[in-house]
């Protein structure tokens, strides 16, 4: 029972539960270096105009594709431009769809599944069938549709990727929930009386946090190459606007050819998952609960 | 780790087999839509159904030229209105029934019959009331110009002097089937039949259907009743749809193909550079350009799309995005169209192309309005439609943004007309300048620019056909073509070029302006290599 | 239990239907129709066309009479390959999908699981970084990059396996099971890792080790059941998630799949063959997410209540 006491204080004490994470989470090495990272790149992404290299519609179809020179740090790709800068003003674009798409479907999906879960019966089925049509929906007739609705627009396609993703992020929401809603701590919230909404932010999300960190740390590497097919059909952004996902599909093609355009996009996006996950598995062990009693 | 003893490097590839036993690997592109010669269109199906079928002539893989297949001659009246075919005593069905001029008047009837829904019935409308016959508004097939006048004669009577009809009868649309087997699986007419099936099916070519697996392969053998099976010289042919390219030169590599549909642009240059190089590339009868839609401003300005023209720098673009593996256009006909040379009416002049746009009100690109270039999502036009805005930025100092639709999407925006510039391609279906230049008649379906010019409509459709002599014809022609560019409701970017890598076994395979494959002539010798000459 | 499959097999019927109604509606509303091709196609030909499918009629007799031909099973004829049925295309699509999709299950779950559930146990030491290094990069490794290079590798350079195919040539069927497969391994690695690490925190355990049961038994029998919850909940739209994305997999090895038929029915308009794909495909994550529900509350004991049984 102590145990449900000392949760409920926490819980209470919210902006004292924000302190301790934040100092936890100071104290874990890779979530630092993690979180340095992801705070460079983003200044990089907000500085590029002023640092790339080049202009980055900037061709010199002549040079064409030159692996990596004093010139060209990260060589050039097929029109002689400088990947440097294509791979700097691609993520501008990568970690913005990355986190408002993801964002998106974190807000739908966790408060989706939170609340199917913490319903349960009738509410429950109704919402989760919901969630099986739209996993069932041909996504690419979906996507199409979008676009002759609504234009071509960067927006509507950080939309469109958090409506399909939050999907998922519902159903092990849901789980996570319905768990925990049988544990000791929920009920004695419910039996002195708290409201429901406060009983799913204090108590339900907050304990459900650990997949669900870890699930967006995931999806949000998955965003930045949805964003890559969704450009194939015609949503999203065009060229000369570039991105990483679009990145590393020009350099498939072409692995063999010009390696370097495909290794440093890739490289760039892998960087950035390895931070997020250092920071996501930190901020998870800095939230939990029951961990910080020990 | 079993299934890496059990298989492996020491296996024999698809092509030493082959070698072997006389079967060509084939890479086809993509799964059929099916094997019925008046239902389906696309190039795969073309390959498959000129190895299983034959038509009334055939075209000389070296000249193409049309030579005898099932009719062993013909002739043409004086006024050139009649062609009459003499069939051959010897055309056999796969299962031994003759070929003959009913089956023809049979088989055009379907091929033209209004319930048919057959999308390349346009073929047999030079003969006489096909249209009419076709549209539905004529019932009584009695009075279309094809008639049986015994069972080894067909006399076909056509509108006009037609030229190239000859060349048609080699497209599968005017291919005679076989009316016993069609009826024993349906109606004449039914589209949804099994008759095409391995065991149903029916042919006349100089190979049979021996296996059909859906997405997989469709293999044939040589045919026993083939009239020319002595010179028929492979034993079978395995087609693949390889839907990849990159998938596909993977597997040539692998010697699981002896050829394929295509190269992707960046290998080029690396096979290229081999000695004894299996790559082929030659001329093709087709011509990559842009729509302009010349009922938007700005572009119902004729001097800015001769500026948007003049500032595409072709030779560049063909050399360095393209692998130098495209020929620049600055027309719609191909040059070389069986002699026809196209005119060419402007040249890459940026200065030319600046002044043009500021005499139109946009100097130095001030005041230029949005303006967007479509494409359909693929690679190659996608870079050329990068480096071409480019072009025109650092030429004209506009900014034109460019955008990627999915093909169907691409497709309705073309047909309703609903863009400022739009990529386009046009392969021609019969080598003659008439199946370019009647894209642009006034209001015809394949317009979509919105230009119309009653001379120019005059010479395509009255003049040229009854020009005298070919050279007045092409004359004719000749004075379109220039008018048509001189409003330059096309900007042409470069001619086609077909691109395959074929091993240097095979033999008998010459590269020709229509990528036209005739496999009956098709050998593989895997010990005296191809010499580069041969396919030149 | 028995009460509770009935009851969601009966909720599947009104969400097959409603996804039926929903792509039937949404794929007429698609800009570009099955007939439009790059050259015009003559009007006469096109309304002769509309007739033979039906595409003349009322939408909603169209709608109407598409259902009362499903109820008796039949899917139509595609309108892309004239002279077959949907269900002969799915017929022959499906085998090859379903294995595909099996062995490249059984890779992920094999794979990702074990590699989880090993970093979960040591966290923060050398095994818990190694697996979870390489889980990561098979993450951002995307399967159009993957496959590609295994091909390369395996296939061109060491000439080990086949480069493409399906059943023809022995070893064919591994590059294709291990791409498909890794992406999903990846997710599992990362989720059973994360749902471990929250299970074995928690009283139960600490109570199962304070009495001294050997750490394998701790793991095994107490700790893999709740910490394998977030990943049953993935696998269940996973799977059927799988089917769809082997698309990418059959067509970097030319695999006659249903993948292909599925994302190439969308970009031909191929109206029949797109419901009959989306037929089909609901079907499927109905049960595989059923499935997974069930898995789930047999993992978590706390669940079993709902389905109203002591058992």
């Amino acid at each position: 029972m102590s145990d449900v006491a000392s949760t409920l204080e926490y819980a209470e004490a919210g902006t004292s539960l924000w302190q301790d994470a934040w100092v936890r989470l100071r104290r874990n090495r890779l979530a630092v270096f993690g979180l340095v990272v992801m705070a460079t790149l983003i200044v990089l992404a907000l500085l590029t105009p002023w640092i790339a290299p080049y202009a980055y519609d900037a061709q010199d179809l002549d040079l064409g594709a030159t692996p990596p020179s004093a010139a060209h740090w990260l060589g050039t790709d097929v029109f002689g431009r400088d990947m440097l800068t294509q791979i700097l003003y691609g993520g501008r674009i990568s970690l913005a769809v990355g986190f408002v798409a993801t964002a998106v479907a974190l807000l739908i999906g966790v408060t989706w599944g939170a609340i199917a879960g913490y319903a349960g019966g009738k509410v429950d089925a109704v919402m989760m069938r919901l969630v099986d049509i739209l996993y069932a929906l041909p996504f690419m007739i979906f996507i199409v549709l979008l676009m002759v609705v609504f234009g071509r627009n960067v927006l509507l396609l950080f939309l469109a990727i958090g409506a399909v993703e939050w999907l998922t992020m519902a159903r092990i929401m849901r789980g996570q929930v319905q768990s925990l809603r049988q544990q000791e701590f929920v009920e004695a919230a419910i039996s002195i009386g708290l409201p429901t909404t406060t009983i799913i932010r204090r108590h339900l999300v907050p304990n459900a946090l650990g997949p669900i960190i870890v699930y967006t740390t995931l999806t949000i590497p998955q965003v930045m190459l949805l964003e890559a097919f969704l450009s194939f059909l015609g949503l999203g952004i065009q060229p000369p606007q570039t991105s990483w996902g679009l990145l590393i599909s020009y350099g498939a093609e072409t692995m063999e050819e010009y390696p370097w355009l495909l290794i440093f996009p890739g490289a760039a996006l892998t960087l950035t998952l390895f931070s997020l996950n250092f920071l996501g598995d930190g901020l998870r062990d800095a939230l939990d609960v029951r961990g910080a009693k020990d | 780790m079993l299934a890496l003893t059990a298989c492996g490097g020491g296996g024999e590839t698809n092509v030493e087999r082959g070698n072997r036993e006389g079967i060509l690997h084939y890479g086809n592109g993509s799964e059929p839509q099916g094997l019925d010669p008046h239902v389906v269109t696309g190039v795969p199906e073309n390959h498959l159904i000129r190895a299983l079928f034959e038509g009334l002539a055939v075209k000389n893989p070296h000249t193409l030229e049309p030579e005898p297949g099932v009719a062993e001659s013909w002739n043409v009246s004086e006024d050139g209105r009649v062609v009459t075919f003499h069939l051959r005593a010897d055309a056999r069905w796969s299962n031994g029934d003759p070929v003959t001029a009913e089956q023809y008047v049979w088989s055009w009837r379907r091929a033209l019959h209004p319930e048919m829904g057959n999308l390349y019935a346009y073929m047999l409308y030079p003969v006489k009331n096909a249209e009419a016959f076709a549209t539905g508004k004529l019932a009584d097939f009695g009075e279309v110009g094809v008639k049986a006048l015994d069972p080894r004669t067909l006399e076909v009577t056509l509108t006009e002097p037609t030229p190239y009809f000859i060349q048609l009868m080699d497209h599968y649309s005017t291919f005679a089937v076989h009316p016993e087997t069609i009826l024993a699986h349906g109606e004449m007419t039914d589209r949804f039949t099994r008759w095409t099936r391995v065991d149903n099916i029916v042919s006349n070519g100089p190979f049979e259907l021996a296996e059909w697996k859906l997405n997989r392969r469709i293999r044939m053998t040589k045919s026993e009743t083939y009239w020319d099976k002595g010179r028929v010289r492979l034993n079978g042919v395995v087609f693949y749809p390889t839907e990849n390219e990159v998938s596909e030169e993977r597997m040539f590599r692998a010697g699981a193909l002896h050829y394929t549909q295509s190269l992707p642009l960046n290998k080029i240059p690396i096979y290229q550079a081999r000695e004894d190089s299996p790559y082929v590339q030659a001329a093709y009868l087709g011509t990559y350009f842009y729509l302009v839609n010349t009922e938007r401003p700005p572009l119902d300005d004729v001097r800015v799309r001769k500026a948007l023209s003049m500032a595409v720098d072709r030779e560049t673009l063909s050399q360095t995005v393209m692998q130098g593996s495209v020929v620049p256009a600055y027309s719609i006909t191909p040059p070389g169209t069986l002699g026809y040379e196209p005119p060419r009416v402007f040249d890459h002049d940026p200065e030319a192309a600046r002044r043009l746009l500021a005499e139109a009100g946009y100097p130095n690109g001030e005041g230029w309005p949005a303006v967007e270039l479509i494409y359909n999502t693929q690679e190659a036009h996608r870079k050329i439609a990068v480096a071409v805005q480019q072009m025109w930025k650092d030429v004209l100092n506009i900014e034109i943004t460019i955008a990627n639709q999915e093909w169907k999407v691409y497709l309705d925006s073309v047909s309703t007309m609903n863009f400022d510039i739009a990529r386009r391609g046009w392969i021609g279906d019969y080598v003659d300048p008439n199946n370019f230049l009647d894209l642009y008649l006034s209001g015809g379906g394949n317009n979509n620019t919105g230009f119309a010019n009653p001379v120019y409509d005059d010479l395509i459709q009255n003049r040229a056909p009854r020009a005298k002599s070919r050279e007045e014809r092409y004359r004719l022609f000749r004075e379109a073509e220039a008018m048509l560019m001189e409003q330059m409701p096309i900007i042409p970017i470069y001619t086609y070029t077909s691109r395959h890598l074929i091993h240097l076994s095979v033999r008998g395979m010459p590269a020709n302006l229509m990528d036209s494959l005739n496999l009956r002539y098709v050998w593989l010798d895997p010990h005296q290599g191809r010499t580069n000459e041969e396919t030149k | 239990m028995e009460r509770f499959i009935a009851l969601r097999l009966l909720q599947a019927i009104p969400v097959i239907l409603a996804v039926i109604t929903v792509t039937f509606f949404l794929v007429r509303v698609a800009p570009g129709g099955p007939f439009d091709s790059e050259k015009a196609v003559i009007p006469e030909v096109k309304a002769a066309l509309e007739r033979q499918y039906r595409l003349d009629l009322p939408l909603l007799q169209q709608y109407t009479a598409y259902l009362g031909d499903l109820a008796q099973g039949d899917l139509g004829p595609s309108f892309k390959y004239p002279g077959r049925s949907v269900n002969e295309l799915i017929a022959a699509g499906l085998p090859v999908t379903a294995e595909l999709g099996l062995y490249a299950l059984l890779v992920a779950v094999l794979i990702g699981g074990s590699a989880g559930i090993f970093a979960s146990l040591k966290p923060n030491t050398a095994q818990d970084y190694l697996p979870m290094a390489a889980a990561m990069i098979g993450i951002c490794m995307p399967t159009f990059l993957l496959g590609p290079l295994l091909v390369l590798v395996f296939g061109i350079h060491l000439e080990w396996l086949p480069v493409s195919g399906w059943g023809d040539i022995p070893g064919d069927k591994l590059l294709p099971s291990i791409t498909l497969g890794a992406a999903y391994a990846a997710y599992i690695a990362r989720l059973s890792r994360a749902g471990m690490l929250e299970v074995l925190n928690q009283d139960y355990i600490r109570t199962a080790r304070a009495k001294g049961l050997p750490e394998w038994q701790v793991v095994v029998k107490h700790a893999l059941r709740g910490g394998l919850i977030p990943v049953v909940a993935f696998l269940g739209p996973a799977f059927a998630g799988l089917l769809a994305g082997s698309f990418v997999v059959e067509t970097i090895f030319q695999i006659p799949g249903l993948g292909r038929f599925y994302v190439q029915a969308a970009f031909n308009r191929d109206y029949t063959m797109i419901l009959g794909t989306t037929v089909f495909l609901s079907t499927l994550i109905v049960l595989f997410n059923l499935a997974s529900d069930i898995l789930a509350a047999w993992l978590n004991p706390r669940l079993r209540h709902q389905f109203g049984s002591s058992r």
